[in-house]
């Protein structure tokens, strides 16, 4: 009995411990909401319920294309990065599970590093990719570059999922008169669902939350995703209403946070089962 | 159809895992390829499924050179250990997977599947999935997917070793059956030696990506052509004894540390004719040796190891070599007891120690 109650108190401090140690997070987060739906606020105290910092919904903002447009752009930018992302990982992690060719070591270990590689180093020099492709200020040039920057993770992941299918599978599927191309696309993709799924969803997050790409690499406003829009609202020459900042914030996170809420277990297999067994 | 491996050989690398490897398969024949782990056998078998290339070498079915043909078009049925099934479709699907994809008509696909089906008394679980099902119900689903397509050939890759005992009983006896009834040319891969024994009409075994013996089973156990087939073959395996073979008054004496004995004549004079020295390996299996009074070696019982029916005596020769006996259950000694052992001496077997080859039947 006594011990039951000694793990029991235990078991509070260590709750409250962890309250407090996410306390500045919550804090933020209560800030963030609060402040959307008030005219002013206090520290974390706010006054006077409005909705008036919403009505970019339906006036927009001033010199910015229609929040919908923008809206789109991320849309379109996270779909189709993450689209891209998964078919081409989906090949390549494929070939390196299971193919034997020249460089197949090297290319692994040239993923990861990629990987690991600050991709703000190479912005001066994709910008000169793309300025003599004639793909700056274009989301489909953004969209690449996002694309080939996620990759080397993607592939990873997605080889490490075609480890975990056995041989003795797709053997029986060429048996059986399966092309390799067919027996990829009918016995192995069905059984890795669960990878491309979390990998899609982990695309799909990482496409909407970008900044720095489409900011750097685009200019014009119908080009805008909503976080270069974001930086926008606290603009260097402009007096933040800080209002219609955290409104358009929680605006910008709510997609995000109920496709989570669907979507965690399957973004739980990247790092719980997803890579296991993963060998170069 | 008839299958026909010349000299064929595989490398990975450095490493030799089938070595010119020629193998003669009847049609019809259930050919069984037996050896210890890594022995090369399942390389040979992945070799006549199209999924590895020979390094070299030749591979025929029937007069159909096949060593360039893709799996897919060399009409082939494989069984594997793990099942292999497809876990994403049902069991219906399964089955029809090969004939779909030689786009066989839906109606002619659906008999072909239940008549299989209920060959393998299957016939019911058509809608589940494999992990609805037992191993037992797996392994006959995998049969079935590879008899569907009317296969030239089936490959057997140790499909009964994820199967519990009893089952595994059932399924042998099971697959001889269908296999004497589809009269279909089988390659089955076990390192099973009852397996082996038990199902098929020839067994290739191997060691070391070679072949070492290619014969009928009863050959085999009878009459192994070298020390590794004699002492991979049979269950306990056989006794050696070093030994040295003489002739003397025109009789071939076997004699050895604390056991000497005279060679039944037409033993002996194969014996004598082949030697090319004394030493010999003498070999007896251990269902070939008796208790007995008047034997002509003297033993202790070491370990007596009960087998149900019978009892598996590991006797202490002298010299401290130890020699299975496999006696009937109910013989009455004891463990540290003194007891004679008789050889069945029409059952002995002679090796050359150096070369391994049997002096008998070479």
């Amino acid at each position: 009995m006594a011990e039951h109650a000694g793990s029991r108190i235990g078991q509070i401090i260590l709750g409250i411990i962890v309250l407090l140690l996410s306390m500045p997070l919550l804090v933020m987060y209560i800030w963030l909401v609060e402040s959307a739906f008030s005219q002013i606020t206090y520290g974390i105290i706010p006054q006077g319920f409005t909705l008036s910092n919403w009505r970019f919904l339906w006036e927009g903002f001033t010199n910015m294309p229609s929040i919908w447009r923008i809206t789109w752009n991320t849309l379109v930018f996270a779909v189709v990065v993450a689209t891209i992302e998964v078919f081409i990982a989906s090949l390549t992690g494929y070939a390196l599970s299971r193919m034997k060719f020249p460089g197949r070591r090297m290319f692994l270990s040239l993923t990861l590093v990629l990987h690991a590689f600050p991709a703000v180093t190479l912005l001066i020099a994709i910008f000169y990719v793309l300025l003599v492709l004639g793909l700056y200020d274009t989301l489909v040039g953004v969209i690449m570059v996002k694309a080939a920057l996620e990759l080397p993770l993607g592939v990873w992941i997605m080889k490490g999922f075609f480890d975990n299918i056995s041989w003795d599978m797709e053997m029986s599927a060429l048996i059986d008169g399966c092309s390799r191309l067919r027996t990829w696309w009918e016995i192995l993709l069905p059984n890795i669902r669960p990878g491309i799924a979390a990998l899609s969803i982990f695309a799909f997050l990482s496409g909407w939350s970008e900044f720095l790409l489409p900011y750097i690499y685009t200019s014009s406003f119908e080009n805008f995703t909503l976080s270069v829009l974001l930086r926008r609202l606290v603009g260097d020459f402009r007096f933040v209403d800080y209002g219609l900042l955290t409104a358009t914030g929680l605006y910008y996170m709510m997609p995000v946070l109920l496709f989570f809420i669907f979507t965690q277990e399957y973004l739980l297999n990247i790092y719980a089962g997803g890579t296991k067994g993963t060998t170069v | 159809m008839e299958v026909r491996l010349e000299r064929l050989s595989k490398h990975f690398g450095s490493v030799v895992a089938v070595d010119d490897l020629t193998l003669h398969i009847k049609s019809g024949e259930f050919v069984a390829l037996l050896g210890p782990s890594g022995c090369g056998k399942t390389t040979t078998l992945l070799m006549l499924a199209g999924i590895y290339r020979p390094t070299g070498g030749e591979i025929w079915f029937g007069d159909r050179l096949v060593n360039d043909v893709l799996p897919k078009d060399r009409n082939i049925g494989m069984v594997f250990q793990s099942y292999a099934l497809y876990p994403h479709m049902t069991v219906f699907e399964n089955i029809t997977f090969p004939l779909k994809l030689k786009k066989v008509p839906k109606e002619v696909m659906r008999e072909k599947a239940q008549r299989v089906a209920d060959m393998m008394q299957i016939g019911h679980l058509m809608d589940r999935r494999p992990a609805q099902l037992s191993g037992g119900q797996q392994q006959r689903v995998a049969l079935a997917r590879a008899l569907v397509k009317e296969p030239d050939i089936l490959l057997f890759d140790e499909p009964l070793s994820n199967l519990d005992a009893k089952l595994r009983l059932t399924m042998r006896g099971e697959i001889k059956r269908l296999q004497h009834d589809l009269d279909i040319t089988s390659i089955y891969v076990t390192h099973d030696q009852v397996e082996a024994m038990t199902m098929a009409d020839r067994i290739a075994v191997l060691r070391d990506g070679r072949l070492q013996a290619f014969a009928t089973p009863d050959e085999l156990y009878n009459r192994p052509r070298n020390l590794f087939v004699a002492g991979f073959i049979g269950s306990p395996p056989m006794n050696f004894l070093n030994a040295r073979l003489t002739a003397q008054n025109g009789q071939a004496i076997v004699e050895g540390n604390g056991f000497r004995i005279t060679l039944p004549e037409d033993l002996g004079r194969k014996a004598l004719s082949q030697a090319q020295r004394e030493e010999v390996i003498y070999g007896i299996r251990p269902e070939h040796i008796r208790l007995d009074p008047d034997g002509e070696v003297e033993a202790e019982i070491y370990v007596i190891e009960p087998l149900g029916r019978e009892d598996l005596l590991d006797c202490r020769l002298p010299d401290g070599t130890l020699l299975g006996v496999l006696v009937p259950s109910g013989h009455g000694v004891k463990i540290g007891e003194k007891v004679r052992l008789k050889f069945q001496l029409d059952h002995s077997q002679l090796f050359d120690p150096h070369t391994e080859q049997s002096l008998l039947w070479n």
